[in-house]
Parts: C-alpha cells; sequence; structure tokens
C-alpha cells in the first residue's frame, strides 16, 4: 500500500506540474469540443491532432492525448443524447434512454448525470489501474479465442434485453447486424464476401458510417417527415443539472456500471464496447419497472456512462503492462508513444516509472477536467437543442458528412451513409430498432474473428468451447440470460395465439 | 516549324526549371496506406517532419488504409503528377501486392515516379516463451518434426507479418496451421498468451515484449543485428542466411512527375535521413536507415523490380490470393 502511495505521489507530482496541466486541459478540451461534431470519433480526433504534440515532450504528449481521447469519447455521448447520433460504438445505448430524456425536456439533466457518472467512474478506475494493473493483465491472457467467442455469445444474448417491444424483431435486427458484419475481406482467405464488386466495400462497412446513417440520416429523415415531433424540445427546458433524487437514483447503476466497464475493458479485442451493454442489459433486468426504459430512464443514463468510461480508461491496462493495443484507438496510442520514441511494454513501468504513473495520474485529473468543462458547458448544448430544426437538420447533415469523410478520407463512406439512412428509415417505419443491429455488428466482426480462430486452433473441434471453463462458464450465462428474455416472450404469444 | 519546336522545348524545359525552383509552394501530402499508428505511419510522420523544413513546406500525412495499402496507393497513382500528392510504399503494396491482388489497379514498377527508400524495419523470427527451442536451429528442427501440431499467427492475409512467414515457412519446407488475426496486436496478445507458437513481424511491434521475457526471438532477418536488440543474432549467425526480409518503405510519386520536382523531394529526404536528431529517432525504433547508393530514384526503381520478382513465386506457390 505504501508503494502504492509513493508511486501516485510520484504520478502526480509529475501530472500536475503547470505544463503538464495546460495539455492535460487543452486534450479534454479539445476532445470534447471536436468528439461533440457527429461523426467525429476519438479515433479521427486524436490522428487529427496528432502532429500537434510533436513538439511536447513524451509524458506531456501522452497526457495530451490521453485527454483527447476522453475528451472524444465524452463528446460522443452529447451528441448521443442532444441529437440521438453515437459518436461510436460506446454510446449506442446512450442514445436509447438519453435522447429520450431530451425530447422529455431533461436533455440537462442527462447530459448532468452523463458528465456525474462518467467523472465517478473515471475516479474508480483509476484506482483499479494504479492498484491492481499489473495483475490483471494476467486475466486479459487467459483469454484466447474460444473465451472471447464465448463472451460476445454472452453480449450477443444480453442484447435480447435491448429491445423496447418485439423480442423476435430485435433478435431479427442482431441477426442482420452479424450479416453485415460479414461484408469484407474473408480473414483466413483473403477473398471478398457480399461486396457486390465494389471496391470500397472489401474492408467491410465502418461503424461510424453505419451508425451516422442508421441513427444520424434516418432520425433526419423522421423528423423531417412529421413537423410536431420535429422541435427537439417542446417548451420549457428543465433544470440543467441532476436533482439529489435524480443522483440518489444513479448512484447504484453508476457503480454497477464502473465494475462491468472496468472488468470488460480490461480485455483484449474490444472488451470495452461489451460494457454499456452489459451495464444496461444488468439494470433494465433489476429496474422494478423495467418498461421504463426506452422512454427516459435516468439509470439507463448512468450506468452505461459509467461502463463506457470505465471501460476506455480500463482498456490502458493491457497498452500500459503488455505493450498490445486491445483496440484501434489504442494501436493510435502505440503510435503516438513511438513517435515520441516510447515503445509500450512490460518495461515502461520499471524504465519510466514518471511516465507510467504520471499518466496514470492524469486520467484522474483528466476526468475531473471534463467534469469542469461539461457542466458549464451543458447549459450551452442545450440551448442548441432551441435553434429550429430548419436550420439545425442542415448542419448535422453537414458534420455528419464531414466526420465520416475524415475517417478514411474516402467519399464512398459519404454515400454508404446516405444508403444506411434510408435504411434506417425503412426500418423505423417497419418498427424495427437499430440499437440490436449495430450491437450486433460490432459484436459479429469479433465473434466470426474468434469462433473460426479457435476451431483452427482445435483443428475444427467445437468441444474446445465448452472444454475450457472460461468458454464454457460464459457460455452457460449466455444460455440463462436467453432462457430468462426469451420465456416470457413465448408465454405471453402463447397467450395471445389462445386469446384468438 | 522547326524553330518553333527548338522554342517550345526550350520553354517548356524553362518552365519546368522555373516550376522546380518554385515547388513546393503549398503543402506536400503523402498518402501513408496504413492506419495511423503502425510502423510506416510512423515512419513516413518522423520523416515528413524533417521533409517540410528542407522543403519550406508543411509535409502532412493522409492516412488512407484499405486492402493490404492498395487502396491508398491506388489513389495516389491516379493523383495529379505536380509533386503535392506523394506516397510512402511499402514492402506489401510494391512488392507483393502484384502476387496477393489479381486485381490490383496499379503496376508498382509502371506506374510510379520513384523518389527514394526510406526507413525500413527488420523481421524477427519469435516464439511464445514455452516454445521448446532455444535457437534456431532447435526452433526448425521441432518445427519439421511437429508440424502437424505448430500454430503460426499472422495478422492477416496480405499483412507483413503473412508475407515474410510464408517466405519462411517455403524456406523451412514447413507448412504449419496459419492462424490468422486482424491486424499485429491480437495476434501478439495470443503469443504471448501461449494460445499460438510463433510468428513473424517487424522489430517494433515486438521488442519490448522480448526485453521483457514475454516471448522470445530467434533470429533478425538482416545482415547485420540491430542495436535495438543486440542479443538476438541474425539469421545468418544462426544458420539460416537465405532468409533475408525488411518491411522497407519507399516514397513514390504518379508516374510524369517532373524529374526536378523528384530530385528536391530526393534531396530533402535524403537530408531528412542524415539529419542526426531524426536519424536517432528512426534507430530508436530499431529501423534500418539506407545508406547513400541506395537512396536514388534509379536505385529504388531497380529495387521494386527485383522485389515483385521475388515475391510473386513464394505467394504463388503458397496459394496466397486476396482481393
Amino acid at each position: 500500500m505504501g508503494e502504492l502511495a509513493g508511486n501516485l505521489a510520484l504520478g502526480f507530482a509529475t501530472a500536475l506540474s503547470w505544463q503538464n496541466l495546460a495539455l492535460c486541459f487543452t486534450g479534454a478540451m479539445v476532445g470534447t469540443l471536436i468528439g461533440v461534431l457527429p461523426g467525429v470519433g476519438p479515433i479521427a480526433t486524436i490522428a487529427m491532432l496528432l502532429p500537434l504534440t510533436f513538439k511536447a515532450d513524451p509524458t506531456g504528449a501522452l497526457i495530451m492525448l490521453a485527454g483527447i481521447y476522453y475528451g472524444a469519447q465524452y463528446g460522443g455521448s452529447t451528441t448521443a443524447i442532444l441529437v440521438n447520433i453515437p459518436g461510436e460504438a460506446t454510446s449506442v445505448i446512450t442514445t436509447l434512454d438519453g435522447h429520450q430524456m431530451a425530447r422529455h425536456g431533461r436533455a440537462g439533466v442527462a447530459l448532468g448525470t452523463a458528465a456525474i457518472a462518467s467523472f465517478v467512474a473515471g475516479s474508480i478506475a483509476t484506482v483499479v489501474i494504479a492498484a491492481l494493473g499489473v495483475p490483471l493483465t494476467k486475466l486479459a491472457l487467459l483469454f484466447g479465442p474460444a473465451e472471447y467467442f464465448s463472451l460476445m455469445a454472452m453480449g450477443l444474448a444480453f442484447a435480447t434485453v435491448l429491445a423496447r417491444g418485439s423480442v423476435y424483431k430485435a433478435v431479427a435486427m442482431i441477426v442482420v447486424g452479424l450479416l453485415l458484419a460479414t461484408v469484407g475481406t474473408d480473414l483466413e482467405t483473403g477473398e471478398d464476401r457480399l461486396t457486390f464488386g465494389l471496391q470500397d466495400l472489401s474492408d467491410g462497412i465502418d461503424f461510424a458510417v453505419l451508425a451516422m446513417g442508421l441513427f444520424g440520416f434516418a432520425e433526419v429523415l423522421r423528423n423531417l417527415e412529421n413537423p410536431e415531433t420535429r422541435d427537439v424540445v417542446k417548451g420549457a427546458i428543465g433544470r440543467l443539472l441532476p436533482s439529489r433524487a435524480d443522483l440518489k437514483q444513479s448512484l447504484m447503476p453508476v457503480l454497477r456500471g464502473t465494475g462491468l466497464g472496468a472488468m470488460l475493458g480490461i480485455l483484449p479485442g474490444n472488451g470495452a464496447v461489451l460494457g454499456p451493454f452489459a451495464s444496461y442489459a444488468v439494470e433494465k433486468k433489476l429496474a422494478r419497472k423495467p418498461e421504463r426504459f426506452g422512454r427516459g430512464a435516468i439509470e439507463g443514463v448512468a450506468g452505461p456512462e459509467a461502463a463506457n468510461n470505465a471501460g476506455a480508461q480500463t482498456a490502458f491496462i493491457p497498452l500500459l503492462t503488455l505493450g498490445i493495443p486491445p483496440n484501434a484507438v489504442m494501436a493510435l496510442m502505440v503510435g503516438a508513444m513511438t513517435i515520441h520514441g516510447i515503445i509500450p511494454g512490460p518495461q515502461v513501468i520499471t524504465k519510466r516509472p514518471d511516465l507510467f504513473w504520471g499518466m496514470v495520474a492524469s486520467m484522474w485529473i483528466g476526468n475531473l477536467m471534463l467534469l469542469v468543462i461539461n457542466l458549464p458547458l451543458v447549459g450551452l448544448w442545450v440551448r442548441l437543442l432551441k435553434v429550429p430544426y430548419r436550420l439545425m437538420f442542415p448542419a448535422i447533415l453537414v458534420f455528419c458528412c464531414i466526420g465520416i469523410y475524415s475517417i478514411n478520407n474516402n467519399p464512398a463512406d459519404v454515400m454508404f451513409t446516405a444508403f444506411f439512412g434510408l435504411a434506417g428509415y425503412a426500418l423505423y417505419k417497419f418498427g424495427f430498432e437499430p440499437a440490436p443491429l449495430l450491437l450486433g455488428f460490432v459484436l459479429g466482426r469479433l465473434m466470426e474473428e474468434k469462433l473460426r480462430q479457435a476451431l483452427v486452433l482445435s483443428r475444427g473441434s467445437f468441444l474446445t468451447f465448452v472444454e475450457r471453463p472460461v468458454s464454457a462458464g460464459l457460455l452457460l450465462v449466455a444460455v440463462v440470460v436467453i432462457v430468462v428474455a426469451v420465456l416470457p416472450a413465448v408465454r405471453k404469444g402463447r397467450e395471445q395465439a389462445f386469446q384468438e | 516549324m522547326k524553330k518553333f519546336l527548338i522554342a517550345a522545348a526550350a520553354l517548356s524545359l524553362w518552365a519546368g526549371l522555373a516550376y522546380a525552383q518554385a515547388y513546393p509552394t503549398r503543402p506536400v501530402t503523402v498518402i501513408v496506406p496504413f492506419a495511423a499508428g503502425g510502423p510506416t505511419d510512423v515512419i513516413a510522420r518522423i520523416v515528413g517532419d524533417h521533409m517540410s523544413k528542407t522543403l519550406g513546406q508543411q509535409v502532412i500525412v493522409e492516412n488512407v488504409a484499405g486492402a493490404g495499402g492498395t487502396t491508398g496507393i491506388t489513389r495516389g497513382s491516379q493523383a495529379a503528377p505536380d509533386g503535392y500528392t506523394l506516397m510512402m510504399g511499402h514492402m506489401g503494396t510494391h512488392g507483393a501486392a502484384p502476387a496477393l491482388y489479381p486485381q490490383l489497379r496499379y503496376n508498382p514498377t509502371t506506374d510510379f515516379a520513384p523518389i527514394g527508400l526510406a526507413a525500413g524495419t527488420p523481421i524477427l523470427i519469435v516464439a511464445k516463451k514455452a516454445f521448446p527451442a532455444k535457437d534456431l536451429k532447435e526452433f526448425a528442427a521441432y518445427l519439421k518434426a511437429n508440424q502437424a501440431k505448430v500454430n503460426e499467427a499472422h495478422a492477416g492475409v496480405g499483412s507483413v507479418s503473412f508475407t515474410t512467414c510464408t517466405m519462411l515457412n517455403a524456406q523451412l519446407g514447413v507448412k504449419p496451421t496459419r492462424v490468422a488475426y486482424r491486424g499485429t496486436g491480437p495476434s501478439l496478445n495470443d503469443l504471448v498468451g501461449g494460445q499460438v507458437d510463433y510468428m513473424c513481424d517487424q522489430i517494433v511491434n515486438l521488442v519490448e515484449q522480448i526485453k521483457g521475457g514475454q516471448i522470445k526471438a530467434f533470429a533478425i532477418a538482416t545482415a547485420e543485428r540491430s542495436p535495438a536488440l543486440p542479443d538476438v543474432p541474425t539469421t545468418k549467425e544462426a544458420g539460416l542466411p537465405e532468409y533475408q526480409v525488411s518491411a522497407w518503405n519507399a516514397l513514390f510519386a504518379p508516374k510524369g512527375t517532373p524529374k526536378a520536382v523528384v530530385d528536391r523531394l530526393n534531396d530533402a529526404l535524403s537530408k531528412a535521413l542524415d539529419d542526426p536528431a531524426t536519424r536517432k529517432r528512426l534507430l530508436d525504433l530499431g529501423g534500418i536507415v539506407p545508406a547513400g547508393p541506395e537512396r536514388t530514384p534509379e536505385y529504388l526503381a531497380a529495387f521494386v523490380k527485383k522485389e515483385v520478382e521475388r515475391w510473386t513465386p513464394i505467394l504463388k506457390a503458397a496459394g496466397a490470393v486476396a482481393n
């Protein structure tokens, strides 16, 4: 414990220098502002701002990049709440209840709750990294392809809980998502699949393209069709910050979300993606009135936002202790480190303790800054909703297009987004939810990859999934979740059939 | 008429010279055909940073990733040949791609104006910590004896780890089970975790895990040992001298770029590679910086031709095709 205190003291001494504080603030601020633009997620933001850090010393540069990362992550939630556009995979869930809260005049409360939940989760996750980072690495290494596949299967089982209406429709959407994930180059053979000869599809569909289309563009179409619901906030804006009752209601979801997010964030691949989904599913199951979810339940914002931020932070563990980036954003951080002459790996803690602990400390400071930056901005964001829709929607579309283009610098991506916008509008008309589709899509790619790797390693034996204890345990949870979720629906279906 | 032609020729020559003197008047874009943060991207940014100083204009890196780097190179090859759009080509895009991608929309040897080799990264042969071999000879023997149960990991068809290990397997005459991952990160994760047995990859991706004792390195596929890993023997020392391979990177302009512009860029590139600070940054990564005679456009043109001829039979024999 004494060692930990000493390490943290070193970290704070490094992070609290004026220069590093300024870099941390700049990073969080710039990240927030750019992250708020729909479509511009952390990856595009960090890639764009990477040259800015060239002149700083490595520690300062990393602190600033980490600030951009949290800021952009948080900015994604802001657009999810205000205009129903998830900035990235982890804020898909926030659109469900966050945007509903905004529609009921509680946008300020939703934004405030998201900021506070993120801060609490971030603070706890920082302690987790400081105290348990090194031992937790071993957990990540336990996860081979088979375990990972089973974890994803469990994630999909949770997805059935996301359904606001029919479970069958949700399952159908998950399957469509899985199928969309198979578009692109086959991992083993290198052959194109389902690309219809379009070169631009050979690397698959980008998440942002799909999400901006299904949520962003489709939402605009929907709103234009229906003049009454066009202006997001009708009448009074309501209070800007969560009340004491709101906070009390959010406390347990935040703590549970933090735990789930922190655990999943450590896993290689992209475990952090599952955090918000898992948290939402848990909160909905635990709630006394689950039907509130999807209509603006504050727990549906607090829990997933906490999980999102905790996962975003613990995702640094494999990077800092193993030198292996668990996802695309972290891969970019590795690049940033190597540009500064630091190759991340197990040596960094011992060779550059100031860097390692300085970064850990700056995570907490960064979270505090996000809170400081965002609480005053809540008022500004909420006022944005007062902008008449005829001015707002062209701006949303333009920013979406810029964001999409900036991901791969590819104009075709913008066309695909427009296509998915039409598809999303059609889905809405037929009463299908886009959220389960996105979850299926996000998990699908990894799931296929891990399934095939596991089967190649076991030389084709499916028993590998039940012979390995961790994998078997995860599959068992998946089965239980499906049974619990589907049984009531089956029963209800039967009752209806009998009535007819 | 003849007079007119001479005048026209003189005029165009003068215009060309004037253009070269004025060039560059606006920022120069270098297309990196891989995602930001990878080895090629890092090298392009380090070299580009110094080239900006010589050229007096900002060198901007634009990442256009996709299809093993061929998406970005295809786009760059179709850009206006005015010296404002360049590409960071690579062992994959200008060596292995013709064999891997039958529908490739550019020809590495004829569709470009080569500028010069930038830094490359050596390839290492690494295995999981528990691999029952202590040197390359034992490794090769074990591989030959246990082909049916050994698993090799690679970062996807067409990736550097895939092509370089295809060559290794061919030279050793082994056919292990090959497990495909999406990118180096996940494959390295499973190598450290002991789920797979061995892989080949660029030094910059592996150096810290080797130093930390989480994986073991059998050999480095260059003529000399790397200062970043002085304990790792070369393939020559370890008994497999024919395995010489590195992930080279080189600057290319689209075909038809004026020679004066190419020379200006070549000069800026060479100055960057000679700059002590830039050089140190590249060497710290474990990179190899080409020597003077290897930096000319002519050398690069001949080199690309040799690389295509070298990779095509190896990859065709392995039946590796991507689309």
